[in-house]
């Protein structure tokens, strides 16, 4: 469940992306690992790549959904 | 001249951001890593060579608020080199293997630096 919402969330902020996966690291829904591949990303340092990620998942790791949050960018044309 | 004690908690992490030439914010300490992504970050940066200040978050969660408010970052770990946000655990190990992690270390420390670690214990009120 909390899998689809921040996939949606995602491909909400990446529209250009052409990867986006989610990954449910424990199965318990709340240890996620996200890799985004999108050509939003290129030329960007990787701490703005992830700051991207982080904003467009601020609400669930604000309140609690996303307890555990690991971050794999790519930038793609 | 004011103590450590008469600071407020933001202005405490602040000050050892800007003090600190690596600082780790993290879960548990060196010594007792609560969390496996603090633990990440811990051995990226002692493989690259960093003098590490470590600051346990868990203590008290205002911590990581007030951390979290200063740095726009919203996880633990968080790296600070020379004042900068380096980035969390992902980043940390990304970097370290790709020897950019040393290098910025390098270039803002020197590279003849020691390697310490170190823990910061923040005063609650």
């Amino acid at each position: 469940m909390a899998s689809e919402t921040i996939r949606a969330l995602l491909e909400q902020a990446f529209p250009n992306a052409s990867d986006v996966q989610v990954v449910d690291r424990t199965g318990g829904g709340d240890h996620f690992h996200v890799t985004v591949v999108s050509s939003d990303f290129v030329g960007l340092p990787l701490i703005d790549q992830h700051r991207r990620v982080n904003e467009a998942l601020a609400a669930p790791l604000a309140d609690g959904t996303i307890h555990e949050l690991r971050i794999t960018t790519k930038g793609a044309v | 001249m004011s103590t450590l004690a008469d600071r407020t908690l933001g202005e405490q992490i602040k000050d050892v951001i800007e003090s600190e030439p690596v600082v780790l914010f993290m879960k548990g300490t060196p010594q007792m890593v609560m969390c496996g992504n603090s633990d990440r970050a811990l051995r990226a940066l002692w493989q690259s060579g960093a003098p590490i200040t470590a600051v346990d978050i868990l203590p008290d969660p205002r911590i990581r608020q007030e951390l979290s408010a200063l740095s726009g970052w919203p996880t633990i770990p968080q790296v600070f080199v020379k004042g900068e946000l380096v980035g969390g655990a992902d980043i940390c190990e990304e970097l370290a293997a790709s020897g950019e992690l040393r290098g910025k270390l390098d270039e803002a420390l020197g590279a003849d630096r020691e390697q310490t670690v170190k823990t910061v214990a923040l005063t609650l009120s």
